[in-house]
């Protein structure tokens, strides 16, 4: 009843929307992502099969969970990395890092240059092995960061330094 | 001068202070009590082979762990030395490792100091020295110092330019609020804790199952149900109990001050005293929560809002950053208000937007599925074991339904967002509603997150970064339209970029109700 009241009077709902950021991820995330989910569902499928060998009497127990997790890790692995890539972009702009992620959750996130704390670049050892590299932007808040996966890593480091030197020009500690 | 800085010796001479001696007394009686409360339930387990074994056993135990916390504590008092200089706050300590500590006094926001029962016995407090900074480094403690020491060093080290802003009592504890306490959650837990409790004891002695007999026997005489009543009734009776006396030892002498300089200051505590000071320079706004207990009586809490404010795992327990307990909706308004300096509460003043429809369907939703999975396992086992189960199921899910869909059309009227003056104001929660109001300088970063299912309604939720208090604060399940706009207009040209608008005339933007 209040509800239906209230929304007669509410404005007509806007359409305002965030646009994609600019620029796409590397190609070669893909490949990263692709290797990293087929790790994660190995790791355990490994271990059951090794235990099913070893576990006669368990076998199918131990088999059957094995090839559903290998089935479902093949099937993200196949499909996953695509979407994603379709949906991680980012661009830097003269006053804001702004990013989009995630495809069941996405999740878009603008900060803006004057309130940068730290610029990071992390390579684990497969982004190493694509040549990617990660860039995590930090700000005051607990849960401000801003992380781009998956650029070139020359690209990375050039953003980084390009972050570091405008966030350093900025006064203040950034709260 | 200069070696000091490489010496690894303990610095000595000007300037240079040590802890109060009297932390090796608080220290042998503390590992006193430590040593009791673990040797006499091992003692009374042991003497079941013999008592000679049982005092061979515990009392050489009990003797080193006391005298190891007397000879640590004593290291520590030799190895541990702070100068309030100038411009820092230095602290050298460590046994082993040497750890050297350096704060700026002029990034100085907190400066805390609690004491417990044991030491207060001794006229000493711990003082917490903090900086904005949310890591450990940020962090000075000297414990144990003396009551003075501590009171001049939060008067020293907070005593900025006095700007003339004249001293007052924001709100002194009125012993009425003591009947918000057992309607907290507190209560219920704290009850279930005790039973825990009680059974654990009697397992020590392994009398549990005795104990548990002894209670099925009392309350033999009253039938299932009445046996069940019988038993909530008295674990709410101690829980309520419980509720209360916690309540006094935290609340007892609370008063919320202003002091000169800027520096809001509260004090409370029975027991342990804590003095809790915070800049309001580091203030970004204040937090009402009202849990439902609270809210159906007319009660509300204040929190603050701050940057810099302990939120680590060591002060979550104590509630460091409440300014206000739970107290009359009108009280709690007021302290907001004077708090922000606002002649009105922005959370008061605000005309609060309501979110699309499609929340409720997703608050309904949730509160279902919420139900159906606490009923599955006993479905399941009822249709596999026993009937009684399935009899119990469908009671609880006639009970439980109609409460979780009140909760949910509750939930969704509690949804709301506005903006009044620089403040942007979100309100979302039913079992804990929550109104932050949020100054929009304090606002560095925007997060929009939009599940699969959410995409489909419309909706989103815009979460505000900040310095402060829990990091984040959430308009959730918004119109995506209605959000970003709100967004934009709470922090203008940061989201401008990255938006886009209708082709067709933009929509004309709400007014924004003034202080209402």
């Amino acid at each position: 009843m209040t509800t239906s009241t209230t929304n007669a009077t509410a404005p007509p709902p806007s359409s305002t929307r965030l646009r994609p950021p600019r620029n796409p991820v590397d190609r070669r995330a893909v490949g990263w992502w692709t290797t990293n989910l087929l790790l994660l569902a190995a790791a355990p499928v490994a271990v059951l099969v090794v235990l099913g060998y070893l576990i006669t009497p368990a076998r199918f127990w131990l088999i059957a969970p094995a090839v559903l997790i290998a089935a479902v890790g093949l099937v993200a692995a196949a499909a996953l990395p695509r979407w994603w890539f379709r949906v991680h972009r980012w661009e830097v702009t003269d006053t804001a890092v702004y990013t989009r992620t995630g495809f069941f959750w996405q999740e878009w996130r603008v900060a803006p240059l004057s309130r940068i704390q730290t610029v990071d670049t992390r390579r684990g050892p497969l982004e190493q092995r694509f040549g990617l590299a990660t860039v995590v932007v930090t700000t005051a808040s607990a849960k401000g960061a801003v992380t781009i996966p998956g650029l070139d890593h020359a690209l990375a480091a050039d953003i980084a330094e390009q972050l570091t030197l405008t966030t350093q020009a900025v006064e203040g500690d950034a709260t | 001068m200069s070696e000091q800085a490489n010496a690894p010796a303990r610095p000595t001479g000007a300037g240079w202070n040590e802890l109060d001696r009297r932390g090796i007394p608080v220290a042998a009686i503390f590992m006193l009590g430590v040593a009791v409360l673990a040797g006499v339930p091992t003692a009374i387990g042991l003497s079941a082979i013999s008592t000679t074994v049982a005092l061979a056993w515990t009392l050489p135990g009990a003797a080193f762990v006391v005298i190891a916390g007397v000879v640590a504590e004593w290291l520590r008092h030799r190895t541990t030395r702070y100068r309030v200089g100038p411009d820092r706050v230095e602290l050298h300590s460590g046994v082993l490792i040497r750890r050297r500590r350096s704060l700026q006094r002029d990034r100085i926001r907190t400066v805390d100091v609690t004491a417990d029962p044991l030491l207060r016995v001794f006229g000493l407090v711990s003082v917490r020295v903090g900086t904005g900074e949310r890591a450990d480094d940020g962090t000075v403690r000297l414990s144990p110092v003396t009551r003075d020491t501590g009171d001049e060093l939060r008067r020293t080290l907070l005593d900025r330019v006095g700007d003339g802003t004249a001293e007052g009592t924001l709100a002194v504890l009125d012993k009425g609020w003591i009947r918000y306490a057992p309607l907290s959650f507190v209560a219920p837990a704290l009850g279930s804790a005790a039973f825990g409790g009680v059974l654990n004891v009697a397992d020590w002695f392994d009398l549990a199952g005795g104990v548990i007999a002894w209670a099925v026997d009392r309350l033999a005489g009253f039938g299932l149900l009445g046996g069940i009543a019988v038993l909530v009734a008295s674990g709410l009776a101690v829980g309520v109990i419980g509720a209360l006396g916690l309540w006094v030892e935290m609340w007892w002498n609370y008063r919320l001050d202003r002091e000169p300089g800027g520096t809001l200051r509260v004090r409370r505590g029975l027991l342990t005293t804590r003095s809790i000071s915070l800049e309001e320079e580091r203030l970004r706004g204040v937090d009402v929560v009202e849990p439902l207990g609270a809210r159906l009586s007319g009660a509300a809490r204040v929190d603050a809002v701050a940057t810099g404010m302990a939120t680590g795992t060591e002060n979550t327990k104590t509630d460091h950053n409440t300014l206000l307990p739970a107290a009359p909706k009108a009280v709690a308004d007021r302290v907001a208000a004077e708090v922000l300096r606002e002649p009105v509460s922005p959370t008061e003043a605000v005309r609060l937007r309501p979110h699309p429809i499609a929340a409720r369907g997703r608050r309904v939703r949730w509160a279902l599925a919420t139900v159906v999975v606490g009923e599955l396992p006993l479905v399941v086992l009822g249709v596999l074991l026993t009937d009684v189960l399935l009899h119990i199921a469908w009671i609880t899910a006639v009970v439980a339904v109609p409460v979780a869909v009140a909760l949910a059309f509750d939930a969704y009227r509690s949804l709301g967002h506005g903006s009044v003056g620089d403040y942007l104001v979100a309100r979302s929660g039913s079992v804990r509603r929550s109104t932050v109001a949020l100054q929009c300088r304090g606002i560095i970063g925007w997060t929009v997150r939009q599940s699969v299912f959410q995409r489909r309604a419309g909706l989103s939720t815009v979460l505000a970064t900040t310095a402060a208090g829990a990091g984040a604060y959430a308009i959730r399940d918004v119109g995506t339209g209605t959000g970003l706009d709100a967004a934009d207009a709470a922090v203008p040209g940061l989201l401008a970029p990255f938006l886009e608008r209708a082709p067709a005339p933009a929509p004309v933007r709400e007014p924004v109700p003034d202080l209402a």
